[in-house]
């Protein structure tokens, strides 16, 4: 009895460190993949890798890298949140037009709460509609992607908020940092690590996987389903909220349509970063490097002066590369655990 | 089963009269064009075959203002003050429109609009030809039609007002930039899509009057697309002051573009060493006369070309006009404007800003 508790203990370690290889070989190829477009690039202008160009690079890919964290968690647990981008722009108009009627009365801490509390409200939204009511997440997001679009066409009525009605504070947010290094940034790295902390070192963050890998084990095995699933839809909510007020910050002058059609980059970063569309496998680092990666070959290719048509053309070939990455990876796991399984077991 | 077979039923309905609208649009278009060839001026019936300068505004014209989609600011203030001047000659106008810039969902309003028997439709288009055939009937039962801002296929429109000419648009900006860097270096332009009409003759004026010698120390070094979306015009603009570190100055005609850009120079090295101008709003781009990264910028105002749309379909609708070239009629404070060829009435003049008439521009 000891003895095969032993070994199957033995046999799960293995197992284990042999998937998490196989996460690190993903992270470490995307990081080797923007090396190389970074050295090619800055070898042929310079100015790439100047502080202004390093400088650009992350605070272009702040945002969208901000949200793929949000959408990872969702992913992870094999749901999908289409509605980000809609709620970036929602948030981005109605925080501006709050901030506008008062510009020096409300300034950065105000705006950023409300910002994440509308999000939160979306995300809460969606979350009860696919954990409680059991509606599948493509098409709950889906309408409510057109929903809170349509709210935002409703309350921006055509206006705009412009640079010269907010804050100096919140344009300040956007554009200054600390010791050169811009605020975007700094952000996004540390919602990056306390949401990678948590859902490694944590047995609730582990739920996540363990829903996505299989939403029917994890129910039996006690984890609370819904509730996890819906935290996932209210964290990735808020984040595309914090992501909002972020994007009003950084671009100064805001329009209903912001940020449409981004959910798409957004899932595309997210599943070029080795989050598994099918759940329970990725994490939030791979979707920040995805988000960077994607980012980048979009600053890359008008600094090497080709068409800009190939930026999504090369998206859309990455995405299929890491689908069929994925795809021959878990065909290859779950071959070997198998053998190693039977091998153990006799 | 019952669903079914009615939804089947409602498609056979609707592809039937899709067919029956289309043989209706042909049978317009043959009828319209024998029309056009004997007398070229008028096509639909009711109206006076003759134009009467003299004749009084009708009373109570109900005009309708169809911009190519209800969010756009630019297109809201437009439509607003074209509905303001209806007001000055007793008439009543309302906007309606869709929530996306697409063709087809223009045309549903096209003919709700001719259902409800306004006077005039004023339209900007969201595709020259898709536009047509609706727009057809309409003038058909003797509706008004005035494109603005973008304009509707010649012959299914009887006016179009355009905002500035596209010739001087595009001169007036290579020479605002010239005067701002001297006459010397490299320039590039930031678009917004790749296949913009508006644009690209703009920016084939603009090539044009590079050639010319006063400008021989400047290069046109890259024309760049932003796609008139934020992230991008910001990867646009940065990529550009990379790729040409000596780059001089941008034009971006587009009011995304340069809001975009101005925003990205404020918060970078590159501010007050590299001149931007272009197209764009008094609103979004005071914060930036302000800072100092922008200096003179132009536009034509879009209040008067509300205003001046509102005018012209008064005036076709009371028979002061029939769109016919050389007839000329009064836009209220505008004064008296002339109609051009192929039914074109030209707003004026691109309007420059700078730092010290921003101040009493509000839109």
């Amino acid at each position: 009895m000891t003895a095969v508790t032993a070994d199957r203990a033995g046999g799960g370690r293995s197992a284990r460190g042999l998937v998490e290889m196989v996460f690190r070989a993903r992270e470490l190829s995307l990081v080797a993949a923007i090396a190389i477009l970074v050295l090619v690039t800055a070898a042929v202008n310079p100015n790439f890798l100047s502080g202004q160009g390093v400088k650009d690079i992350f605070l272009n890919t702040s945002i969208l890298a901000l949200l793929a964290v949000g959408q990872s968690l969702v992913v992870i647990t094999r749901n999908i949140d289409l509605s980000v981008g809609s709620v970036v722009g929602l948030v981005a108009f109605s925080t501006g037009k709050f901030l506008a009627a008062d510009p020096e009365g409300r300034g950065v801490v105000l705006a950023l709460v409300l910002g994440v509390a509308i999000g939160a409200v979306c995300g809460l939204l969606n979350g009860l509609l696919v954990s409680f009511c059991r509606v599948p997440a493509l098409v709950v997001t889906l309408g409510t992607l057109y929903v809170i679009q349509g709210l935002d066409h409703y309350i921006a009525h055509g206006r705009q908020i412009n640079a010269v009605d907010l804050p100096p504070a919140v344009l300040q947010l956007g554009n200054d940092g600390v010791f050169g290094v811009p605020f975007l940034p700094i952000i996004t790295v540390a919602v990056m690590l306390a949401t990678g902390y948590y859902l490694r070192s944590y047995p609730s963050g582990r739920d996540f996987y363990a829903i996505g890998s299989s939403p029917e084990a994890a129910r039996l095995a006690g984890v609370p389903v819904r509730r996890r699933v819906l935290a996932a839809y209210l964290f990735s909510g808020a984040l595309a909220g914090l992501a909002g007020v972020l994007w009003l910050a950084r671009f100064g002058t805001v329009v209903a349509d912001s940020a449409r059609g981004w959910e798409l980059l957004v899932v595309s970063a997210v599943v070029v970063g080795g989050v598994a569309i099918v759940g329970g496998v990725g994490t939030v680092y791979g979707a920040v490097l995805g988000a960077l990666l994607l980012t980048t070959i979009g600053s890359a290719l008008v600094v090497l002066k080709v068409n800009s048509f190939w930026q999504q053309a090369l998206t859309g070939a990455l995405l299929l590369l890491a689908i069929t990455v994925d795809r021959v990876l878990a065909v290859r796991v779950t071959r070997l655990l198998r053998r190693r399984s039977v091998r153990h077991g006799a | 089963m019952m669903t079914h077979s009615s939804r089947r039923f409602a498609s056979a309905i609707i592809a039937t009269s899709a067919l029956a609208l289309c043989l209706a649009a042909c049978g317009g278009t043959t009828k319209d064009s024998t029309q056009a060839s004997a007398t070229p001026a008028e096509t639909s019936a009711p109206a006076p075959a003759k134009a009467d300068p003299n004749a009084p505004v009708k009373q109570g014209l109900k005009l309708a203002f169809l911009p190519k989609q209800i969010n756009n600011p630019y297109e809201t203030i437009v439509d607003d003050a074209g509905i303001q001047a209806a007001k000055e000659f007793a008439g009543t106008a309302k906007e309606v429109g869709p929530s996306d810039a697409s063709a087809s969902s223009q045309i549903s309003y096209i003919n709700t609009l001719t259902q409800q028997g306004q006077d005039a439709i004023l339209i900007a288009a969201n595709d020259a030809n898709a536009v047509c055939g609706p727009l057809k009937q309409a003038m058909g039962k003797g509706i008004k039609v005035v494109a603005y801002d973008s304009d509707a296929a010649k012959d299914c429109r009887d006016l179009f007002i355009n905002q500035a000419s596209s010739e001087e648009v595009g001169r007036s900006q290579v020479r605002l930039l010239a005067d701002m860097i001297g006459h010397k270096g490299d320039i590039a332009i930031l678009s917004a899509t790749a296949n913009a009409t508006n644009q690209n003759t703009w920016i084939g004026f603009m090539k044009d009057e590079l050639t010319k010698p006063e400008y021989k120390d400047m290069k046109l070094v890259k024309v760049a697309y932003g796609d008139d979306d934020d992230q991008k015009s910001f990867q646009q603009t940065q990529g550009l002051l990379q790729a040409y570190p000596g780059l001089k100055g941008i034009i971006s005609p587009t009011t995304v573009g340069i809001s975009a850009g101005a925003r990205y120079i404020s918060g970078s090295k590159y501010k007050g060493k590299v001149v931007l101008t272009g197209l764009g709003t008094p609103n979004q781009m005071r914060q930036f006369v302000k800072d100092g990264t922008v200096q003179k910028f132009a536009l034509w105002n879009p209040k008067d070309l509300g205003y001046l749309a509102s005018y012209a379909a008064a005036a076709l609708s009371s028979g002061q006009i029939t769109g016919a070239e050389g007839e000329t009629f009064k836009a209220g404070k505008l004064g008296e404007k002339t109609i051009g060829k192929d039914g074109e009435i030209i707003l004026g003049p691109p309007f420059t800003f700078d730092a010290s008439n921003i101040g009493q521009f509000d839109f």
